[in-house]
């Protein structure tokens, strides 16, 4: 048994470094709180859910005002993505009442473990310049600006890429992360989309695709105003930390190591709790 | 890209991400604030109980609707404060959306003013049906 104002300070505290981590590794902040909740603080998982998602609100909408006035963000694909993920996200968000808690927490380790290795990954710059009708129909072809002028791209697979989005809204609303991983995967590898347009643009439409299924759980009594308070504060001051340093230094590389270590075992510990029942 | 000449004062795409990027940092450090004077409240006045979040149980009724809520507020319940700083975030991304929506009838791009209003309905059934189940 624990008072209030000690689970709030540990909260906090844990938040915070979720954040912080979340924001260095571009994993976001859920992949720790999630875990941190249900594991160590042994919190029912609908409240852990319900307060990851306002804590992933808080840290994409306050990125994305800072990279949208810098013109990377592609508003046009971003909106007409957001189709799918905000679709996506009132399907996981209605279904998930229906799903085995302990289901839910295997699934969490598995996208957990998923999303690690596809940070690890090499990113390399492509610029796509095929034409494609459907993209130039829908105007989601752009340009971004580097230290050499503007760079034009084109936008390649809309369908698949909107098929893969649909997925990453419903596992967002599902899990109540912000799915960022496989947003970036369905612009990177299928959309072919430039990686710094792909990354910011994911950003801005994680916040939209998590309100989405937020307005279900919060009717259903899932966001607990006590438990997302310290959880939406610790990791938003986490974030906005985490973007101070990424300026500051390049070297992040062995930090990606540390975390996808920690992330790893955190879901291996998920899927072993949901395996037994104890989620 | 729009490369119209300065003295044509068009809206842009420019002005729109100016606009949206200002309504999200707004909404963020607002609700922000919000939550943050709820939670000294709630935790000068309930720090010493005992916190249990071991079984669901969903959420006090005075925080569960808007009637309970703005209740709360007049109240000063550190809670009900915390819980519509929330739903002022959530709102957050969606009054966004709504103000993408006029930014494209403003460039009078029918086709993302189709899109964008799509989107909002989507987000209004999700509305509406977590209020039925």
């Amino acid at each position: 048994m624990m008072s209030v104002i000690v689970l709030t300070l540990i909260l906090f505290i844990g938040s915070y470094f979720a954040g912080l981590l979340g924001s260095l590794t571009g994993l976001g902040g859920g992949f720790v709180i999630i875990p941190l909740l249900t594991l160590v603080l042994h919190v029912d998982i609908h409240y852990a859910i319900g307060a990851s998602l306002v804590s992933v609100i808080a840290t994409s909408s306050g990125s994305a005002a800072a990279y949208v006035k810098e013109g990377i963000t592609n508003i046009r694909l971003g909106m007409f993505l957001e189709i799918a993920t905000t679709a996506g996200a009132m399907v996981g968000a209605l279904i998930a009442v229906y799903i085995p808690t302990n289901f839910i927490a295997i699934l969490f380790g598995i996208i957990l473990i998923t999303s690690a290795i596809m940070s690890l990954r090499k990113k390399a710059e492509l610029i796509n310049q095929e034409k494609n009708l459907l993209a130039e129909k829908l105007k989601l072809n752009s340009s971004f600006p580097t230290p050499n002028g503007p760079v034009n791209y084109t936008v390649k697979n809309v369908g698949g890429g909107f098929f893969m989005m649909g997925f990453a809204g419903i596992i967002s609303g599902l899990l109540g992360i912000g799915s960022g991983a496989l947003k970036v995967l369905a612009m990177d590898t299928i959309m072919r989309i430039p990686f710094k347009v792909s990354t910011t643009t994911s950003n801005f439409m994680i916040g939209v695709t998590a309100a989405a299924s937020a307005v279900v759980y919060l009717q259903r009594g899932y966001i607990d105003p006590g438990l997302s308070m310290p959880v939406a504060i610790g990791v938003l001051l986490g974030a906005l930390s985490g973007s101070k340093i990424l300026v500051h230094t390049n070297s992040s590389g062995w930090l990606r190591w540390v975390f996808a270590v920690v992330v790893t075992f955190l879901a291996v510990q998920m899927i072993y709790n949901g395996f037994i029942g104890k989620i | 890209m729009n490369k119209q000449p300065m003295s044509q004062k068009t809206f842009r795409d420019t002005d729109m991400q100016a606009v949206i990027g200002w309504i999200l940092r707004l909404g963020v450090l607002l609700s922000m604030s919000i939550i943050f004077i709820g939670g000294v409240i709630y935790l000068y006045r309930h720090g010493q109980a005992i916190a249990n979040y071991h079984t669901f149980k969903g959420i006090p009724d005075f925080v569960h609707n808007i009637h309970g809520i703005l209740n709360g507020i007049i109240t000063f319940r550190g809670q009900a404060i915390i819980q519509a700083g929330i739903i002022l975030l959530i709102a957050t991304p969606i009054i966004r959306v709504i103000f993408s929506a006029i930014g494209f009838v403003l460039e009078k791009d029918y086709l993302y003013i189709g899109i964008t209003i799509l989107v909002l309905l989507i987000i209004m059934a999700s509305m509406l049906s977590g209020h039925a189940g």
